[in-house]
C-alpha cells in the first residue's frame, strides 16, 4: 500500500486516487462514497460498468433528447431543400405531376434524417464528455495507464468540500482498495 | 440402450453451447493479445505476401482509371442497350458486402447478442472498406468524374438542382450517409481501444498518435454512460439505415420500367441478398485472420456457426426472390417479363443465369451439414462460391434485362473488356489492401467489449 508520504504541498493536489482489482470493488466504494457525502467524484474502468455513474453522479443524460432534435431538424432540412428545388426554385412540370411530389421525396429526407441524428449524437457526446481533452491529471499517476487494461480507480477531487487531506484518505483506505496514489495537478 | 444414451448426449451437447470466449482468459490477457497484434508481434510472413499482393491490385485499379479518365467510358464494355455495366454491377456487389458489418455491429447489438463482439470490429471496417469500393464506381462511370460534384445540392452558378425525384440522386444520399454514419460508428467504437494502445505502447510517436485519436479517452465512469448511450443511439440509427441503403439502391432498378427490374421483391430481396453476400465475406475475411494470429479464443466455432446459420437463412431468403421473380413473370402475363425470363434461361446470358443458381442456391445447401458449419475450411470455399454467385446475381439482372427489352431491333450483347475486368479487380486490390493496414495498424478485435464478456464473480 502506497500510505507514506504525506506530501507537504496539500493544498495542490488534484484528488486522491483509489484502485481496485475488480469491478465489483469499484462499484461498491462508489456506492460508499457518495453515501459519505462526497460529491466531486469520479471513478474510471476498462469496460463500463452497469449503475457506475448512477452511483457516483445524480445526473440526467440529456443525449436521447438532444439526437432527436438533431434528426427532426435533419428531417426538415432534407425535405425543405427537396422543396425548395423542385417547387420554388427550378419547378419542372413532369408529365403533369405535381410540384411537391411528397412520395419521392421520402428517401432523401429520411437519409438526412438519419446522418444529422447520427453527427449530432457523436458531437453531443464529445461536447457532453468535455473531449478532446489533451490534458488531465489522473494521467500523472503512474499506475492509472492500467485503468485501459485491467484495473479500476475511483478519484475523490480535492475541490469537493468535504476533501480534508486526511480524513478523505483514511474514507479511502477504509474501502480496502489496493493502494490509494496522490493525484497531481 | 446404447441408442438412447448417444440421445441424451446430443441433446445435451445441444443444449450447452460453446462459450463465445474460451475459458481462462482474464481483462489482462484479453487486452494484451489483441493489442499485442499491432504493437508488439512481428508482422507475419502471411501478412506481408498479401499485402504486396493486394497493393498490386491497387496498383493496377490507378491504371485502369488514369486511361479510363484519358479515354473516357468508351474503354468499358458498354453500348447502346447495354449502358449499365461492370460499374452498376459492382457498385451493388460492394455495397452488399458492406451491409453485414452494419448488421454485425448495430442489429446485434440491439438484440443483445454477445457473440458479436470478438467480430464487430473488423466487419465494420469491412463495410467501410466495401463502402469506398463501392463509391467508386458511381463516380467514374458519370463519364465525367472530375464533375461528380454535381450530383450534390449545392446553390451552384447554373441554377440547376439535382432531380431528387430519380433513384440516381437517392443512391447519392443514401451511399455518402451510409458511408458517413459507418465511419463515425467505427470510430467511436474504437475510441476506448485507442486509448489502450496509448497506454500499451512503448513507442513516443505511436503513443503521440494513438494519443491524439483517443482525444483523451480516460474511462470515466460518467464518459461511458454517457459513451454507451451514444453508442446505443448509432446503433438504433444504423439499423434502418442499413435496410434503407439496399432497398434505395434496389430502386435504381425498380424505378425503371424494365421488363425484370420493374418488380415489388426487389427491396427485400437486395437486402436478404447484401446480408448473404456480407456474411460471405466476413467469413473470408475472419478465417484467415484467426488462423495467422492465433485468436481462435475470441472468433470461436460458436462465431463460425451462426455466421453459417445467418448466411442459409438469408440465401434461402434470396432463393425465395428467385422464385418470385420467375412466378410474377409468369403470372403477370406481361410477354416482356416472361420473354425476359425465358430469355435468363436459354438466353445468350443462360450460363451465368445456371452458375448462380448453382453458386447461390445448391451449394450453400450444404450448411445444414453440421460438419460444415464448424469446419472452417469448409465455410471458406462456400463463402467464395457465395460471393461469386451474389456477384453474378448482380451481372444477370443488370445485363439480361437491358439487353433484349421491348424492341428486338434494339437488341444487343455485352461483353466486358479487359479494363472493365482490370477495374473490378483492382477494387478488389484496394479493399483487401486497406484491410491488411487495418489489422495492422488498428485493433482488429474490440478490446474493451471482450473485457466484458470474462465471466466474474460479481457478473451473473
Amino acid at each position: 500500500m502506497n500510505t507514506g508520504t504525506k506530501s507537504t504541498n496539500d493544498t495542490a493536489l488534484y484528488g486522491l486516487l483509489a484502485e481496485f482489482a475488480t469491478p465489483g470493488a469499484l462499484l461498491a466504494a462508489a456506492k460508499r462514497t457518495h453515501a459519505e457525502g462526497y460529491r466531486k467524484v469520479d471513478a474510471y474502468s476498462p469496460f463500463p460498468i452497469e449503475g457506475l455513474a448512477e452511483a457516483i453522479h445524480v445526473h440526467r443524460n440529456r443525449l436521447p433528447r438532444i439526437v432527436l432534435i438533431g434528426g427532426l431538424v435533419g428531417c426538415f432540412v432534407g425535405f425543405f431543400f427537396q422543396y425548395y428545388a423542385a417547387v420554388i426554385d427550378y419547378p419542372l412540370n413532369v408529365g403533369g405531376r405535381p410540384f411537391n411530389s411528397w412520395p419521392s421525396f421520402i428517401p432523401i429526407t429520411f437519409e438526412t434524417t438519419i446522418l444529422f441524428a447520427a453527427f449530432t449524437a457523436v458531437l453531443a457526446m464529445f461536447a457532453l464528455n468535455g473531449l478532446p481533452q489533451p490534458y488531465h491529471p489522473v494521467f500523472n499517476v503512474e499506475p492509472f495507464e492500467r485503468a485501459s487494461r485491467d484495473r479500476f480507480f475511483l478519484c475523490i477531487q480535492a475541490n469537493d468540500p468535504k476533501f480534508d487531506p486526511l480524513t478523505t484518505r483514511a474514507f479511502l483506505e477504509s474501502l480496502q482498495p489496493d493502494a490509494v496514489h496522490e493525484v497531481e495537478p | 440402450m446404447a441408442q438412447t444414451e448417444t440421445l441424451i448426449k446430443k441433446l445435451t451437447n445441444y443444449r450447452q453451447e460453446a462459450p463465445v470466449l474460451a475459458p481462462g482468459h482474464t481483462y489482462g490477457s484479453i487486452t494484451d493479445k489483441v493489442s499485442a497484434i499491432v504493437l508488439t508481434r512481428k508482422t507475419p510472413k502471411g501478412w506481408i505476401i498479401g499485402f504486396t499482393i493486394a497493393f498490386a491490385g491497387v496498383m493496377m485499379l490507378f491504371a485502369a482509371l488514369a486511361y479510363l479518365f484519358v479515354k473516357g467510358v468508351g474503354i468499358w464494355g458498354i453500348n447502346n442497350p447495354v449502358g449499365w455495366g461492370f460499374a452498376i454491377i459492382n457498385l451493388v456487389w460492394w455495397i452488399g458486402i458492406g451491409h453485414a458489418g452494419t448488421l454485425i455491429s448495430a442489429i446485434l447489438l440491439l438484440f443483445r447478442q454477445a457473440w458479436r463482439t470478438s467480430i464487430n470490429r473488423f466487419a465494420e471496417a469491412m463495410t467501410l472498406f466495401a463502402v469506398a469500393c463501392a463509391g467508386i464506381f458511381p463516380l467514374i462511370h458519370v463519364g465525367r468524374p472530375w464533375l461528380a460534384y454535381w450530383l450534390l445540392p449545392y446553390p451552384n452558378t447554373m441554377a440547376l438542382w439535382p432531380q431528387t425525384r430519380s433513384p440516381l440522386a437517392w443512391d447519392v444520399f443514401a451511399i455518402t450517409t451510409y458511408a458517413s454514419v459507418s465511419a463515425l460508428f467505427w470510430y467511436i467504437g474504437l475510441l476506448p481501444d485507442l486509448a489502450t494502445l496509448r497506454d500499451r505502447t512503448k513507442n513516443r510517436w505511436l503513443r503521440l498518435i494513438y494519443g491524439f485519436l483517443a482525444m483523451g479517452w480516460r474511462g470515466s465512469a460518467v464518459h461511458w454512460s454517457r459513451y454507451e448511450t451514444t453508442y446505443l443511439l448509432l446503433a438504433g440509427l444504423a439499423t434502418p439505415l442499413v435496410l434503407s441503403v439496399h432497398t434505395v439502391i434496389s430502386f435504381d432498378f425498380a424505378m425503371s420500367i424494365i421488363p425484370g427490374w420493374h418488380a415489388t421483391i426487389f427491396p427485400p430481396y437486395f437486402v436478404a441478398g447484401a446480408i448473404y453476400a456480407g456474411f460471405a465475406m466476413v467469413l473470408i475475411l475472419a478465417i484467415p485472420l484467426r488462423a495467422i494470429y492465433g485468436l481462435e479464443d475470441f472468433i470461436t466455432t460458436v462465431h463460425l456457426r451462426n455466421m453459417a446459420k445467418i448466411m442459409l437463412a438469408t440465401g434461402l431468403i434470396v432463393a425465395y426472390g428467385y422464385a418470385v421473380e420467375a412466378f410474377m413473370a409468369w403470372y403477370s402475363g406481361n410477354q416482356y417479363e416472361w420473354y425476359m425470363m425465358w430469355n435468363r434461361w436459354t438466353g445468350p446470358y443462360a450460363p451465368a443465369y445456371w452458375a448462380l443458381l448453382l453458386c447461390n442456391l445448391l451449394v450453400p445447401q450444404l450448411l445444414w451439414i453440421e460438419k460444415v458449419q464448424s469446419s472452417t475450411i469448409w465455410l471458406f470455399a462456400i463463402s467464395i462460391v457465395v460471393s461469386i454467385g451474389m456477384w453474378l446475381e448482380r451481372f444477370v439482372i443488370v445485363v439480361t434485362s437491358l439487353h433484349r427489352d421491348f424492341l428486338p431491333s434494339a437488341w444487343g450483347m455485352y461483353y466486358p473488356t479487359t479494363w472493365d475486368w482490370a477495374t473490378y479487380l483492382g477494387t478488389i486490390g484496394l479493399f483487401f489492401a486497406l484491410i491488411f493496414l487495418f489489422v495492422r495498424v488498428l485493433p482488429a478485435i474490440s478490446i474493451f467489449e471482450m473485457r466484458t464478456l470474462v465471466p466474474t464473480e460479481e457478473r451473473k
